[in-house]
């Protein structure tokens, strides 16, 4: 039998990447990378909805991070680990599910299947797109480099100039608006499925742990698209006069 | 009734199969499905052609035989039933039936709607069991169950290994499967000495087979004849993890 060719292939490997390599750890290692990364969607959300605060909130938190210095490396060097971990990962997935099934049905209905669920794997290309173009963007200042060397009154770099002035070019707010629109979707279920995945089986908690990927999804998608929709509108912009 | 029939023919595992349209007449609402086969074989018999192979046992929803996708739905349209148990009364005069067989790598077509399902088997040969001795049979009170963990023991236990999740799930996955088998035990305590060995063991063999990988979808619960709950996928999860984490064999 092949398949007991792929029992004793497995049994050659070293346990940690059996593990990793197995069905259940293929998705332990999706849903704790996600974990990871969702984390930081939320924390990064968060820092930047400063820019409703105004020049004076968001320079000082770009300005703070920066002095994180090495530190700053530890936890960029970090979300790259889970980001390579996931994307690897998934695409080892998608590629093994494809085959798994190598005649689909003629005929396909399916009764519970969401649309969140079915895409996951475009928004999720689309996200990582996203991802390096938005690095690009503000971290790398390769997109638009005329708004990125700017400097507030303190000296400091002036994020608030750069942000509210690269989204006055609506494909770029665009971009921003739609890749967020799916990365709330690829969250709608991903988050859910996370506690699926690492085992949450109380029926009482189920409600929760459904609605919970949809709700940070929705949060998501307010907090993130907001910035670039605002600035675009011009109802956050450098006051009059100011440069 | 009249219906037109979609039916997948496949004279072999080496052939390459394709839908045959058939139309049939004379079938009564009353019928069951496997009733309105067994009625369209014999005008295919009448006239010298070659009867659909469909895999059928007991017809009364209980032993996991019978194996048809209808209208892209495995076990048809009705919710917690197998297709013996679907009746003729659910579809309508000049419907268009599609019927096709499980749909996996892991459960190649043997001939027309019948596929291979001994990787089922294999899975359950490889831990999905209690090794005991043999002897007298031990006093029924002697070791208490609660009736809470019993009926999660039982609800697992009502898997008639079909394989229905495995043709519903859009990654051919057989998680829904193996997570029943393992529950079934993990609410026992005769199901403990063993816990750890098994669930390895049966997530190897899974995994051997090529089956695909969970994710998330739901829609093994949705096709499951005995509507087994997808808890059973959580709990397989969480067993694994403990298992690899410990160490323990």
């Amino acid at each position: 039998m092949a398949s007991n060719a792929g029992v004793a292939q497995s049994r050659a490997l070293p346990g940690p990447v059996r593990f990793i390599t197995s069905s259940i750890g293929a998705k332990v290692v999706m849903a704790v990378s996600g974990f990871v990364l969702v984390g930081f969607v939320l924390v990064h959300m968060i820092g930047n909805l400063q820019i409703f605060l105004g020049p004076e909130a968001i320079n000082r938190y770009g300005n703070f991070l920066q002095g994180l210095g090495e530190l700053l490396w530890v936890f960029r060097l970090g979300l790259l680990a889970a980001l390579i971990a996931h994307v690897a990962s998934a695409a080892r997935l998608v590629i093994l599910n494809q085959s798994a099934r190598p005649i689909n049905y003629s005929h396909n209905d399916y009764v519970q299947v969401k649309f969140a669920a079915r895409t996951m794997p475009i928004s999720g290309i689309v996200v990582l797109a996203f991802i390096i173009f938005h690095l690009a963007h503000f971290t790398g200042g390769k997109v638009q480099p005329e708004l990125f060397h700017f400097q507030d009154e303190l000296g400091q770099h002036d994020i608030y100039a750069m942000v509210t002035l690269g989204f006055q070019n609506w494909f770029i707010s665009g971009f921003y608006i739609v890749a967020n629109a799916l990365l709330a979707l690829h969250l709608s279920h991903g988050v859910s499925s996370m506690f699926q995945t690492l085992g949450v089986t109380a029926p009482a908690w189920r409600p929760l742990t459904h609605a919970l990927g949809p709700v940070i999804g929705t949060i998501i998608f307010i907090g993130n698209v907001g910035i670039p929709l605002a600035c675009s509108l011009g109802l956050v912009a450098i006051p009059a006069g100011a440069m | 009734m009249h219906l037109t029939l979609h039916v997948w023919r496949q004279k072999s595992a080496n052939d390459k199969g394709r839908l045959v349209q058939y139309e049939v007449d004379n079938i009564s609402s009353d019928m069951s499905f496997l009733e309105m086969l067994d009625v369209f074989n014999e005008s295919l018999i009448a006239k010298g052609e070659e009867p659909v192979a469909f895999d059928h046992d007991c017809r009364e929803g209980i032993c996991g035989a019978c194996s048809l996708v209808i209208n892209g739905i495995p076990h048809g349209p009705d919710e917690g039933t197998t297709v013996c148990q679907l009746h003729m009364r659910r579809f309508k005069d000049g419907d268009t039936i599609y019927i096709e067989p499980w749909r996996a790598k892991a459960f190649p077509v043997i001939r027309d709607l019948i596929v291979d399902r001994t990787a089922f088997d294999r899975i359950q040969q490889a831990g999905g069991f209690i090794t005991i001795n043999t002897g007298g049979a031990p006093d029924a009170n002697a070791l208490p169950i609660a009736k809470t963990e019993a009926d999660l023991a039982m609800d697992a236990a009502a898997c008639i290994g079909c394989g229905a999740c495995v043709a519903a799930c859009p990654n051919a996955s057989a998680m829904l499967f193996v997570g029943a088998k393992v529950s079934q035990f993990l609410h026992l305590p005769q199901g403990h000495p063993e816990r750890a060995r098994r669930v390895k063991a049966m997530v190897e063999q899974m995994d051997a087979e090529g089956f695909g990988n969970c994710t998330n979808h739901y829609e093994c619960m949705a096709a499951c004849p005995k509507e087994i709950d997808v808890r059973v996928i959580a709990e397989l999860n969480l067993e694994f993890m403990k298992a690899k984490i410990s160490g323990r064999e």
